[in-house]
């Protein structure tokens, strides 16, 4: 088919042109300039070249934020996408249950981030909080302002609370649109209630599961306001991840140029994980690529 | 391989069925030889796939029993009953390689390597996929999977039966042909008893040595293509079976004689003077249905004819009955026809069952 041309196309895509541009390119250009300057206020920048980049990479605050969120994007992903699993196998299929449990399932999802972190704050302490006094009456010295370990399983597990809906509603999704003559296939094959599992329901809510792997990847490592509200990034730095960490160096310390570049930094890191989740899960799934030169 | 019974079988999707109209099928009482080719024709929704799910295990029936070679299976399950059911759409294991998917109820009954191995070769010659034993069953085209399907069903030696749930509706025409010409050859080959429901009256008439008609969740005829064609046992047989179906016309019974219309049609029997009908009515086919001048039969409304190709179609009505007839090449359609019936292929019914002869 001929391609046709017409410049007054342009024309209407401009605006959207327009609105990207204001809402992304050129915030995103700011960042880029303050990233290569230095400011002492005043409005007054000099050019310091790429010296922020190096002082960052070199720089162990940011090596040990980095570390911290990779732990914690990972732990969060272990337990998250299992379980996720898990609980929309065991959902029902048909009746009165599946709204109910649609609904149950959606509330986590529905809580604003800061009211999250205020619950589990609450529900953390050991002088009022459900849980925390729970825990310290059954002995377990159990303080999450004070005790690394405590903090690190308050905020993960307030995670898994918040966000393991997502997994189950997306997997559910792709478990109840697998027509019924797999199972009954499966049945007349003989096959084992695990091979039902490895062969029908996996590769069928693979394609899901890529796009929960990688939303709660790309969220859990830009997360703030929930560890920022039930831990501020204590006990000492032990849950400062990157955005924390981030916002102290730009807000807390005003240091502009130091605070683009690892902005900068921060958004390559997440592009390049995702682009590398996509690429591996994309590939282990199908490898139709593999093979197309047979035929 | 196993002769299938089936005794009074009754089966409801509602939990309480109360009237007749509850049952999705209604009292069945039928045997199915082994070895034996057997199609399940019917239209949607007339219980051939309930039908065929209860023999498989997928369905237990609300009443009734089932019986393998004399032994009750009711309460079996899928796996312990030894069935292969091929369904309508292919059911293909995405991640597995196509030898892998013909290879899974083999490995899943603990059949030695070797023997698996022989048995999928052997499979794969069949089905025409050793080209593209290796690759993923992802990706192949329809027919590609759906005989991949199949296969699954044919690998294993020791089945009871092998079920067909409308294998062929996704497959193009041409492989149609193909496809049930190997399945034919199977079963003479290798003797399964096959079970295969269609709506298409084609599939049915040339894959299976005897056909089950089903209508409204009962079956109305058991019968070989030919006494389905000469003698349907029921008005829907007749209307079903054929292109076009049977020319169902209403009438009154006098004697031996017909009164359609007022005008007189010899039949081969009476009615039995001791059965009360509420309705009776003759069943002819169109390919028995000759075309007289004026005077000599029934006055004809002609409609349409239909040329397809060796013969037409006459699409005529009789006093607001739809009556139609094959004109043969070279006949000539007279200027206002009339229609007359071969006596002997003229069937008398009452209440939509075929009258017989003597009855």
């Amino acid at each position: 088919m001929e391609k046709t041309v017409n410049n007054k196309a342009w024309f209407m895509v401009l605006p959207v042109l327009l609105l990207v541009a204001f809402t992304a390119v050129i915030p995103l250009m700011t960042v880029v300039n303050y990233a290569f300057q230095d400011s002492f206020g005043n409005n007054q920048f000099f050019w310091v070249g790429i010296e922020w980049f190096q002082e960052l990479l070199s720089s162990e605050r940011f090596h040990d934020a980095l570390v911290r969120n990779l732990i914690f994007s990972f732990s969060i992903l272990a337990i998250e996408i299992p379980l996720g699993i898990g609980i929309a196998l065991c959902m029902p299929k048909k009746g009165w249950g599946v709204p109910v449990c649609l609904v149950l399932m959606a509330l986590p999802l529905l809580v604003p981030w800061n009211v999250v972190g205020t619950i589990w704050q609450v529900f953390g302490r050991a002088d009022i909080g459900l849980l925390g006094y729970f825990l310290n009456s059954l002995g377990i010295n159990y303080n999450y302002t004070q005790d690394p370990v405590a903090a690190w399983a308050t905020v993960i597990v307030m995670d898994v609370w918040h966000w393991t809906s997502l997994v189950v509603l997306l997997c559910y999704a792709g478990l109840v649109s697998i027509p019924e003559a797999y199972y009954q296939a499966a049945r007349i094959d003989g096959a084992s209630r695990w091979a039902v599992f490895r062969y029908i329901q996996l590769p069928k809510m693979h394609s899901v599961l890529l796009i929960a792997v990688l939303l709660r990847f790309m969220d859990s490592f830009m997360i703030y306001t929930e560890p920022f509200v039930v831990t501020g990034g204590g006990p000492g730095n032990s849950t400062t991840f990157l955005s924390i960490d981030l916002v102290k160096m730009a807000i807390g310390q005003f240091d502009l140029g130091p605070a683009a570049a690892m902005s900068l930094v921060y958004f390559l890191i997440i592009l390049l994980f995702s682009w590398v989740f996509y690429t591996v899960m994309n590939n282990a799934g199908t490898e139709k690529k593999h093979y197309a030169g047979e035929e | 391989m196993a002769r299938i019974d089936l005794d009074h079988i009754r089966h409801s999707y509602l939990p309480n069925p109360t009237s007749p109209s509850d049952y999705a099928l209604k009292e069945v009482n039928l045997t199915f030889e082994d070895g034996g080719a057997y199609a399940l024709l019917g239209s949607s929704g007339c219980g051939k796939t309930t039908l065929l799910n209860i023999i498989s295990g997928l369905l237990t029936p609300s009443e009734g029993e089932l019986l393998f070679d004399g032994k009750p299976v009711t309460e079996l399950s899928t796996e312990a009953r030894n069935i292969a059911q091929v369904f309508q759409f292919p059911v293909v294991y995405d991640t597995m390689s196509v030898y892998d998917n013909l290879a899974f109820p083999l490995r899943n009954r603990g059949v030695p390597a070797a023997e698996v191995d022989q048995k999928v070769g052997e499979i794969l010659r069949i089905i025409d996929l050793e080209s593209k034993a290796k690759r993923k069953a992802q990706g192949l085209t329809a027919d590609e999977k759906q005989k991949i399907s199949l296969g699954r069903g044919l690998v294993r030696s020791d089945t009871n039966a092998i079920l067909f749930d409308e294998p062929l509706t996704v497959i193009d025409p041409h492989m149609k042909w193909v496809l049930r010409s190997q399945l034919k050859h199977l079963h003479k080959q290798f003797g399964f008893t096959m079970v295969y429901v269609t709506h298409d009256q084609t599939e049915a008439l040339t894959f299976a040595d005897k056909v089950v008609v089903m209508y409204g969740g009962e079956v109305v005829q058991i019968g070989t293509p030919d006494e389905l064609f000469r003698k349907p046992q029921h008005t829907f047989v007749g209307y079903f079976i054929g292109s076009p179906g049977m020319n169902i016309l209403p009438c009154e019974v006098d004697g031996n004689i017909a009164r359609v219309g007022g005008h007189s049609v010899p039949l081969p029997c009476g009615l039995d003077p001791k059965k009360v009908a509420q309705k009776t009515e003759v069943g002819i086919r169109p390919e028995f249905v000759k075309l007289g001048g004026a005077g000599e039969g029934l006055p004809l409304k002609v409609n349409a004819v239909e040329d397809i190709g060796r013969y037409r179609i006459l699409r005529g009505e009789m006093e607001g009955v739809a009556l139609n007839a094959i004109v043969g090449e070279g006949m000539s359609i007279p200027e206002s026809p009339t229609a007359l019936f071969d006596p002997t292929q003229t069937n008398l019914y009452a209440d939509s069952w075929l009258v017989s002869e003597g009855a």
